[in-house]
């Protein structure tokens, strides 16, 4: 059965709170989830104090601010800081967002609360283990698939059927949106979760692609297409403005086009 | 949960626990059925609620009176056809999401078939013997 409490070595307890840092005259209050495998202990939340006169206006500044100045052992993953590597995804404030493009004033009351992305195994920290999540990017197979002879130059398209990319073409696999999948919470070893399927519906949309009804094929199944129920939170958490719940219902409907 | 408690820890590469069994190559017709039932009963909605109103205070005779009328007792039975589809197909879907024991869940799928199919059967008797005037 879906499991609505957490494990007993999984309950969240309280945590440790930072000193002040000294002659800071702006602060703002972090509240981090912490958890480190080697301690043997449960989870926590600590609490820290930035200085925000001393660091950018992103979550992510905070993040790397306490990792400077109070904590080294804070562990996160970040990488392009502006968005476009998907690698500081995180659930801030209750919502699951990239930390480099969500200003810490946004967050309107009282503390800046952070914690990994939901319902994914936590390798440290705030870092999640998404190997589940890219093996199943990996399954549906994000490359061109052919079998006409390779033109001499490129695969040609037209500017109509370039356009029907749009709108797919821009995941950076952050996994925001399938995190905050409740279907991909309780199935997520059958599901395959909105990103890979946003992904998956970008090469199916592809004109130059040869192997379509192949991969809807491999689509069909009432656990790794058909959980979607158009919850909708993907396109909610969405740090770069996609639909994923748009393409996935694309896909439902060329899969019943192929039927009647 | 932390990566330590993950359970079942497999030797199984990623790739292959996402691959698994493969696809099943089913779920439109579901998918599809879900939909044209969903419409149907929207559309009957209205006429269903008219007829309810217009059995309300008889007796068995003046209900038997009114379903002995072919539209009213089609219409009827269209709904109940339809939303005995659709609440199938809609529990399955329930169990599948929550349900993960296979054998609980093979079970519940299998009582849910009975159900719908009972609830159908015996809604569409009463109306025959309803409307031939048994």
């Amino acid at each position: 059965m879906v499991e609505f409490a957490l494990p007993k070595n999984s309950k969240i307890t309280g945590g440790k709170t930072w000193p002040k840092p000294a002659g800071a005259t702006e602060l703002r209050e972090f509240k981090v989830y912490r958890w480190n495998p080697d301690d043997g202990k449960n989870p926590s939340v600590d609490t820290y104090y930035v200085d925000t006169n001393d660091c950018g206006p992103m979550v992510l500044d905070g993040l790397i601010w306490i990792k400077n100045h109070i904590d080294p052992s804070l562990t996160f993953r970040r990488s392009c800081r502006e968005g476009v590597c998907g690698s500081c995804a995180m659930n801030i404030d209750g919502q699951n967002t990239l930390a480099c493009t969500r200003s810490m004033h946004d967050v309107k009351d009282g503390a800046v609360k952070i914690n990994p992305l939901p319902h994914q195994p936590v390798v440290k920290d705030l870092v999640p283990d998404l190997t589940n999540f890219y093996a199943q990017y990996a399954s549906v197979e994000p490359w061109l698939k052919t079998t006409s002879p390779t033109p001499q130059k490129e695969w040609r398209q037209s500017h109509e059927d370039r356009e029907k990319l749009d709108g797919l073409y821009e995941c950076i696999l952050c996994a925001c949106c399938s995190t905050s999948c409740p279907s991909y919470w309780w199935n997520s070893e059958r599901y395959l979760g909105p990103a890979a399927l946003l992904q998956a519906n970008r090469w199916v949309s592809d004109s130059r692609d040869e192997a379509t009804g192949e991969r809807l094929d491999n689509l069909e199944d009432p656990f790794r297409l058909y959980r979607c129920h158009t919850i909708m939170n993907c396109a909610k958490a969405c740090p770069k403005g996609l639909n994923p719940a748009e393409a996935i219902a694309e896909l439902k409907l060329k899969m019943v086009e192929r039927q009647i | 949960m932390s990566a330590t408690d993950t359970p079942k820890r497999s030797m199984r590469t990623p790739l292959g626990r996402v691959r698994n069994l493969g696809a099943a190559h089913s779920g439109t017709s579901d998918f599809w059925r879900q939909r044209i039932t969903g419409v149907a009963m929207t559309l009957l909605m209205i006429p269903v609620v008219v007829i309810v109103m217009m059995l309300l205070g008889r007796n068995q005779a003046g209900a038997a009176q009114i379903l002995g009328s072919l539209p009213i007792a089609v219409i009827l039975l269209l709904f109940i056809f339809a939303s005995a589809w659709h609440m199938k197909i809609g529990m399955q879907v329930v169990i599948e999401d929550y349900v993960h024991n296979e054998k609980l869940k093979l079970t519940a799928i299998m009582l849910n078939n009975f159900f719908s199919v009972a609830v159908a059967l015996a809604s569409t008797y009463a109306i025959l013997k309803l409307s031939s005037g048994v």
